[in-house]
């Protein structure tokens, strides 16, 4: 089963032709992801790593019955990228591209309301399940298929943490990086839903760290359900020196929220396992799934 | 990017927000010369600095005469504010605004800001402004009131009237505020805003709204389409290191400690940061190597990290992933150890995607290590270094 992505799952990738683009489809097609088409207006009818170009997502869709995407556009028009990708109904979506203007963000999440679209980003690594599907630009070194479902705001965490419960022979599930970016698409709460609802995955390792109110939220939702599995949790950036702010209006929405301490302290109290450092996340993990 | 508060009024009175009528001024007699042509007899003349809490720190003086401009601006200028926003390091003042000052019967609270939890455009408020706002509202925190506005700054009819009564501005007092709130979220939504805060808006005593104060600050990744917000950059409030870094790829934070820390990832930066403090070393820096840094780059952000004489040993984590990969940290690291020729002590831990091949190539330059297996040894190992550097 896995979450987002499994070995069935036909990908498409906008802004294919691109040089980034290229050199990271063709990992994934290496890697045994079924790409069976792209994205590059102006160039459709043309072919480029051995499988068709069409000039838009709909066209995509209708030719080859694609569920997936990635997104590899350039910031400026990241967005309506997006925006295309959600309007043509692709399941799932991954936005690689970094430095989006947040406001476009707040376009894309007005129309990502009420579709059928999961997006997954900007400024993610991707979705992985082990041997079945790389929908995303992570190395692929240490990961194995197993049981363990991680959800991450940082790429190079997801690595360690991969690499970790490899080492412990659990393995992953699906790993899913939502995004460095304020504004993103999935986040916290719908993976550990989709995790606690995914036959495959026995734990779940929820990667934070300071700024915003995500880790809050994913507590506030575990406190609502009776969880099934166990999560563990690391928050990094404990002994960051405070941002230097501009005004008020921060602290006066988040209260206190964005500190790693405060996240720490309200995820215990959900039932969250805290790792103190990345080196004790695969342990943790294993002492409570026995 | 922050703009300073002379740079924000100018942009909101373009969307008919009423502002004072002023002017900036880099020296004292400059100041004085702005005075003569005010209105009024009264002058506000305040510090221009990236950072609030400016009144509570002393930068911002009222004064009664031309001359007292004079010498209010002679006092600001060259010194460095502290305040609560600025950090202990404080910040310099190099120029001051010079305005009327406005009579106020009352000061609110308004900002505009893109809200976390709902990804949605907010307008916040609270009846009463002022720099005691944020302990006010911890205090109680019904004080704030919210209206989340549509993704092109707009809202529903009547919407920005009623939010207005909801600040107690009732009335006349509603419909101006109303129209104020409209420019205020359509400035935002134009100019790529992530922060407008007007604090205090005050209603003078002839009944008018009046921005008195505003921050604003605009999001760095909509530059490109903001060429005329890119002119206002102030390089003077910039970290000349950090903004070294940035045109490098590299986030880069200076701290006060002895290991010099050279990572790729914010998470994975933050994390090392925190397990060097746990085992009771103190970082020099953060650095968060981006995934678009190239081997030049990573060079030329080690050289800074070079360049800070607090440094006695470098810890490098990196963790390779599939866009920055170790070989190329490895290069990086290579050319500037190679071109400075300094023989500063490394702890290398490198995993994930090319680690050997990383590993290879530093050998090739000719560049010792000392290797660590995990996270945990090596900041063992660099701590105990640095303990025997400082012995």
């Amino acid at each position: 089963m896995a979450i987002l992505v499994n070995k069935d799952t036909k990908v498409i990738c906008q802004g294919m032709t691109g040089r980034t683009a290229s050199y990271h489809i063709e990992r994934a097609m290496a890697y045994g992801t079924n790409v069976v088409g792209g994205v590059r207006p102006g160039k459709g009818g043309s072919r480029h790593l051995d499988a068709p170009i069409f000039d838009s997502v709909s066209d995509v869709v209708a030719g080859t019955g694609a569920d997936a995407s990635i997104i590899f556009v350039p910031p400026p028009s990241a967005a309506d990228a997006m925006i295309e990708a959600i309007e043509a109904e692709v399941p799932v979506v991954v936005c690689v591209t970094e430095r989006v203007p947040v406001l476009d963000m707040v376009r894309v999440k007005d129309a990502l309301e009420g579709s059928r679209t999961q997006l997954v980003g900007p400024n993610s690594q991707g979705v992985l399940t082990p041997q079945a599907c790389k929908l995303g630009v992570m190395s692929t070194v240490h990961e194995r298929p197993g049981t363990i479902g991680i959800v991450s705001r940082s790429a190079t965490l997801t690595s360690e943490i991969v690499a970790q419960t490899s080492a412990a022979g659990l393995g992953q599930s699906t790993t899913v990086g939502i995004g460095g970016d304020p504004v993103h698409g999935i986040g916290f709460v719908e993976c550990l839903k989709l995790f606690m609802d995914d036959s495959e995955t026995a734990g779940v390792v929820l990667i934070g760290e300071i700024g915003g109110a995500e880790e809050e939220m994913a507590a506030d939702y575990l406190n609502s359900i009776k969880a099934s599995k166990p999560v563990v949790a690391l928050v990094a950036g404990r002994h960051a020196p405070p941002e230097r702010r501009m005004g008020h209006a921060g602290t006066l929405t988040l209260f206190g929220r964005a500190d790693a301490n405060h996240k720490i302290k309200t995820l215990r109290a959900a039932g969250v396992l805290i790792a103190p450092n990345p080196q004790d996340v695969a342990g943790a993990m294993r002492q409570s799934l026995e | 990017m922050n703009l300073h508060e002379y740079q924000a009024k100018q942009i909101l009175a373009g969307y008919g927000v009423s502002v004072p009528v002023g002017e900036v001024a880099e020296t004292a007699s400059s100041a004085q010369g702005v005075a003569r042509k005010l209105p009024g007899k009264r002058y506000a003349v305040k510090a221009q600095v990236h950072a609030g809490g400016r009144g509570r720190a002393g930068g911002i003086k009222i004064v009664d005469s031309v001359a007292a401009v004079e010498k209010a601006a002679n006092d600001l200028l060259g010194q460095t504010l502290v305040t609560e926003q600025t950090g202990p390091e404080g910040r310099s003042v190099r120029a001051v605004y010079v305005e009327e000052a406005i009579e106020s019967q009352r000061d609110v609270y308004v900002a505009v800001l893109v809200d976390r939890e709902t990804s949605k455009v907010s307008l916040i408020g609270a009846e009463t402004g002022g720099e005691d706002i944020e302990e006010r509202a911890a205090a109680k925190p019904s004080i704030i009131k919210t209206l989340m506005v549509k993704p092109d700054g707009s809202a529903a009819k009547g919407a920005f009237e009623s939010f207005a009564k909801k600040l107690n501005l009732t009335g006349a007092l509603a419909k101006k505020a109303a129209s104020l709130f409209q420019g205020l979220t359509k400035a935002f939504v134009e100019q790529d805003a992530s922060l407008i805060e007007i604090n205090p808006l005050v209603v003078t005593t002839r009944q008018e709204l009046m921005a008195l104060d505003v921050k604003m600050v605009v999001d760095d990744n909509a530059m490109f389409r903001h060429q005329n917000v890119r002119d206002f950059q102030d390089k003077d409030e910039l970290d000349p290191v950090e903004m070294q870094a940035q045109a490098n790829e590299i986030n880069y934070i200076r701290m006060d400690g002895n290991i010099g820390v050279v990572v790729n990832g914010a998470g994975l930066a933050l994390v090392t940061n925190d397990m060097l403090t746990d085992a009771g070393g103190v970082p020099a820096n953060f650095m968060d190597i981006r995934t678009t840094a190239s081997s030049l780059d990573i060079s030329a952000g080690f050289d800074l990290l070079l360049s800070n004489p607090n440094v006695k040993a470098v810890l490098v984590n990196v963790h390779g992933g599939g866009m920055q990969r170790c070989d190329t940290i490895a290069e990086g690291i290579g050319i500037s150890i190679k071109r400075c020729g300094c023989e500063v002590p490394i702890v290398l831990r490198f995993a994930g995607n090319n680690a050997d091949y990383g590993r290879t190539l530093l050998g090739n330059y000719g560049i010792s290590y000392i290797e660590a297996q995990d996270i945990g040894d090596a900041i063992e190992r660099v701590i105990a270094l640095v303990r025997s550097e400082v012995a």
